[in-house]
């Protein structure tokens, strides 16, 4: 920062410098660092931990693209956005890429003028109610007082549910999760209502989280997935892809246990094809041959990263659910490697 | 009877009675209850209705707060430890305290860095704040935002250097032009400093930064307390000369001066603090190339500063407002000029008439610092929001958190007010 700081000057120079931009791919490389957007803080998703290590399921996306590109894992610049800045940093260039759990949608995508390169994670809304209610069904909720967040898709979402199945509710309009938690715990609504890994999350954080049912029920979309600015196509490759090798990885079982036995070759062409010991893959991607091998090195494959941030062994507890392998009933299909 | 005829007085007091002790209600503790508490029915009222209140306040905190745990590694360990029990949670300060006071990224080895500025800073606002210490500490306080900035950004001490040559190079040139001309002291001061830091830091090698004996911190990387602290000191000093000038600059008979600074008084004015730190963290992204912006605390300390500024502009212009016409007068009549006027007999008296409303400023901006959460920096507020909150440890814990940071901005804020309580009583020789 010196020099800008104290010589207002090296900006004009600067501005003239900057108008001649390479690539992200080349950028990164040059800077010998990746800038990933991260939330400021997002429970199992992006958190820094006590000893101020970011920590989570969009934190390593982040370190696989980094391991990919540079070659390190810890190369990673990560800048924490709110819901408010995370796009102007993106489109200002300030990061290269947005790991946010952020939702993708046809203005975002179009309107916005970026690229959403994947799906890391199929969110939708989902209930909370206490178990003491012996509710098993968001339909047989006819009459119920609704803690929702104003001014977000929930609340449309869960009019249109309601309207649809033809039942009535009360909504308790609230501002912020925290002070949702406080209200559903106070009793001041039977039901809580945001996305089910909030809900999770949110859950079990509670005094008894076993006293709390998540009803089946989802009652919206909301892919969340990696993002980057339109028109780098090259770049957007290269996320794109290390989310799929990650995915392919579970697919094809290679893990970080069996990584290192797998990379000196085996009889799955495809998996040879992905940790680069047959194939150009990554030449065309314009990385070397082990692009993906490094990157699934880093936390294994979308299963283990899965497990260990958000899967049902942490206090979180997700179940894979729709984010299965689509072998095992999921929705998560990488194209081929090939 | 008989004595009566041989002793036509009848008492004669030979020595003064004894003061006995005044009735048991009127002295002591019970006096003072029945004055203050019990003095007539409605008093009396509030008052049994008060003292319910502070024990039922009491009867829910106390317990709170003294079964309260020190030791845990995360809420549900708390909570075992409590086996239902009403108690706080402290142990998310003990176990994050390092995070709630320098942020999550600051070097941990270097923790040492900006508790010597912190305690430096003590030193060099002390000749500001109590003008009985010698004058010579001043020294210390010019010299000190140079050495703060070296120990909390670390890096090559040259840069720091630099730009003291530079303030130095100014502040000499002032005084060679200023003499005859202001504006062309003024302005040779600003050519003077520009041309010392351009050279210098040309001359400052590449790299310099790298093998510093105070490793380079990044802004980035400040948070916690701390930031809020350097905010606000930051501000406040930065703001009060700029503000100066802007009143002075809003009475000017010069009309361009007068309109620059109406303008930008109004402009700043009427536009909500929030986004500033907007526009500072973000729209100027879009300006600058993605290499070569300027530090993200500058932005913000200059958007704090130049909001703060207007606000003390119109505190200080109440202030010159207030003065009699005939102080103006006096001063002209003894054949001072502008600046001594000013110096000497206008901005004394103004400046103290402001004080109250200077402090109200500051207070207000000290505690305006934690809107900078919203823009991602993590300052006390974002720190507890973001990282604390969304850890898988402690997701779930508000009252203590929140708590602490009330506790610390009271502390802070209550010790701003006491001090201009003191500064009014020292500087009271108005004519009552």
């Amino acid at each position: 920062m010196k020099k800008s700081v104290i010589l207002g000057a090296a900006t004009i120079a600067g501005l003239a410098a900057g108008a001649a931009a390479a690539g992200t791919v080349d950028d990164v490389k040059a800077r010998g660092k990746l800038n990933c957007g991260v939330t400021t803080g997002l429970v199992g998703f992006a958190s820094p931990d006590a000893n101020g290590e970011w920590q989570g399921f969009d934190v390593s996306l982040c370190r696989a693209v980094a391991a990919a590109v540079l070659g390190d894992a810890s190369a990673v610049e990560f800048v924490p956005t709110t819901g408010k800045t995370r796009f102007t940093a993106l489109a200002s260039g300030e990061i290269d890429m947005l790991a946010r759990n952020t939702t993708w949608t046809f203005s975002r995508d179009v309107d916005l003028k970026f690229e959403f390169v994947g799906v890391n994670y199929y969110d939708g809304q989902g209930f909370m109610v206490p178990k003491e209610l012996g509710v098993s069904s968001a339909k047989e909720l006819d009459g119920a007082t609704v803690c929702i967040q104003t001014g977000t898709t929930t609340e449309l979402n869960l009019a249109d549910f309601f309207r649809a199945n033809n039942i009535s509710y009360e909504p308790v309009p609230i501002e912020t999760n925290a002070e949702a938690q406080q209200q559903y715990l106070a009793g001041a609504c039977d039901v809580y209502t945001t996305d089910a890994s909030g809900l999770a999350a949110t859950r079990a954080s509670f005094e008894n989280p076993g006293d709390h049912v998540l009803l089946p029920e989802i009652i919206s979309k909301e892919p969340l997935g990696p993002l980057v600015r339109h028109g780098d196509h090259e770049w957007g490759d290269v996320v794109r892809w290390t989310l799929n090798a990650l995915i392919s990885a579970e697919e094809l079982g290679v893990t970080s246990a069996n990584i290192d036995e797998m990379a000196a070759g085996t009889d799955n062409p495809e998996v040879n094809r992905l940790l680069g010991t047959e194939g150009t893959l990554g030449e065309m991607l314009g990385l070397d041959a082990d692009w993906a091998a490094r990157a699934i090195k880093v936390d294994g494959n979308y299963g283990e990263v899965f497990a260990k941030n958000i899967g049902e062994e942490t206090p979180i507890g997700l179940a894979r659910g729709l984010n299965a392998q689509w072998t095992e009933g999921g929705l998560l299909y990488s194209p081929p490697f090939r | 009877m008989a004595d009566q005829t041989t002793n036509p007085i009848a008492f004669v007091a030979e020595g003064t009675i004894p003061p006995s002790p005044p009735p048991a209600n009127e002295v002591g503790v019970v006096k003072w209850m029945r004055e203050n508490l019990f003095s007539g029915v409605g008093n009396t009222i509030l008052t049994v209705i008060s003292l319910i209140l502070i024990y039922l306040v009491l009867k829910n905190t106390l317990p709170w707060i003294l079964n309260g745990v020190w030791n845990a590694n995360s809420l549900a360990e708390c909570r075992e430890i409590l086996a239902g029990k009403t108690g706080a949670c402290f142990a998310v300060l003990t176990e994050r305290w390092p995070q709630l006071i320098y942020g999550f990224k600051y070097p941990t080895d270097a923790y040492w860095r900006p508790n010597l500025a912190f305690v430096l800073m003590l030193v060099a606002i002390a000749p500001v704040l109590f003008f009985d210490l010698p004058r010579k500490l001043l020294i210390i306080t010019a010299l000190y935002p140079f050495v703060a900035f070296w120990l909390i950004w670390g890096g090559t001490i040259l840069v720091p250097l630099v730009a003291l040559i530079g303030c130095v190079a100014a502040g000499f040139v002032f005084q060679k032009l200023g003499k005859n001309s202001f504006a062309a002291g003024f302005f040779g001061a600003i050519i003077a400093a520009l041309v010392v830091w351009n050279l210098g830091g040309a001359l400052i090698p590449e790299g310099a930064s790298e093998n510093a004996v105070l490793s380079p911190v990044p802004s980035r990387d400040l948070g916690g307390f701390m930031l809020n602290m350097m905010l606000g000191v930051t501000c406040v000093s930065l703001s009060v000369p700029l503000g100066i000038a802007l009143a002075l600059g809003r009475q000017s008979d010069m009309p361009l001066i007068k309109w620059v600074c109406v303008i930008f008084i109004e402009f700043i004015r009427g536009v909500p603090l929030i986004t500033l730190l907007f526009v500072a963290s973000v729209m100027l992204s879009y300006f600058f190339p993605p290499d070569s912006t300027v530090d993200l605390f500058l932005r913000v300390v200059i958007m704090i500063t130049m909001f703060s500024a207007a606000y003390i502009a119109e505190v200080i212009r109440g202030g010159l407002a207030a003065l009699p016409r005939g102080q103006y007068e006096a001063a002209d009549s003894l054949g001072l000029d502008y600046p001594q006027a000013m110096r000497l007999i206008i901005l004394p008296q103004a400046l103290k008439i402001s004080i109250p409303g200077i402090v109200n400023v500051a207070v207000g901006l000290f505690k305006d610092t934690t809107l900078v959460s919203v823009i991602s920096m993590f300052d006390l507020v974002g720190m507890i929001r973001g990282p604390i909150l969304a850890s898988t440890e402690w997701q779930g814990i508000y009252w203590e958190l929140f708590g602490f940071a009330a506790l610390l901005f009271f502390v802070v804020c209550y010790g701003i007010s006491q001090y201009s309580q003191w500064l009014e009583r020292r500087l009271a020789t108005d004519h009552r």
